[in-house]
């Protein structure tokens, strides 16, 4: 399961959901707004997506997931909009019959997201300063399908 | 054919609209719509060489023939998670 929501992410909702009587292991990661981006102070991140290819790149990843390792359920969750410090951004639970899959699954997971997903995010400063954040990775990097990442 | 383009964060913020329309001939390829989309709008033009082009919501190579129903955007370096 995946979804974009504008809502605040329950994620002991999520990890209860992806729970499974034949998973003995579930890996929950979060991924929170930070205060500090390097020196920089940030009070508020916005979020945007271009949803209908963010769901079609979210579908693949449960896909690939699904195929790769012994998955009894999977859950991506990623959040839009204003988001204040300390506020969950993303979350992903794998609960899979042992831990090290169950790790590896997520891993995967969210790396993939961060890699592929065409959702972006605004850092914005205590001094009313925002700035689009798009490191620099080639497009090359962009243009590679999900399976084909490590 | 003209072809419209959808722009996303600080692409939309550099074009000064969200979505740009842009008149191709039959059978452009992507990087005819990259060297237009760069000749027409300059300042897009240092993070248009770190993006990708999406056709129909998925990444799309330089070769790829345009067609006038395609949905096309400019995915510039994402930053989710």
């Amino acid at each position: 399961m995946f979804h974009l929501t504008r809502e605040a992410i329950d994620y002991a909702t999520l990890t209860e959901a992806v729970r499974s009587p034949r998973c003995g292991a579930v890996v929950l990661f979060l991924g929170t707004v930070r205060d500090l981006t390097g020196e920089q102070v940030t009070v508020f991140l916005d979020y945007e997506a271009y949803a209908p290819m963010a769901e079609k790149k979210l579908a693949e990843i449960e896909a690939e997931v699904r195929r790769r390792w012994p998955v009894g359920e999977v859950a991506l969750v990623h959040r839009l909009g204003r988001l204040a410090v300390g506020e969950v951004s993303v979350a992903v639970a794998v609960s899979c019959p042992h831990r090290r899959e169950a790790f590896a699954a997520c891993q995967f997971a969210i790396d993939t997201l961060k890699q592929l997903v065409p959702i972006w995010k605004r850092e914005n400063a205590p001094d009313g300063r925002g700035e689009w954040v798009h490191q620099s990775v080639s497009a090359d990097v962009a243009c590679s399908p999900a399976q084909e990442q490590p | 054919m003209v072809i419209r383009v959808k722009l996303f964060a600080a692409m939309s913020e550099l074009a000064g609209s969200d979505c740009v329309e842009i008149e191709l001939p039959d059978g452009a390829s992507v990087a005819e719509l990259r060297r237009q989309l760069a000749g027409q709008w300059p300042l897009i033009r240092s993070l248009l060489s770190r993006s990708a082009i999406a056709i129909n919501h998925d990444f799309a190579d330089h070769e790829r023939i345009l067609q006038s129903t395609d949905e096309v955007a400019v995915i510039p370096p994402v930053s989710g998670g």
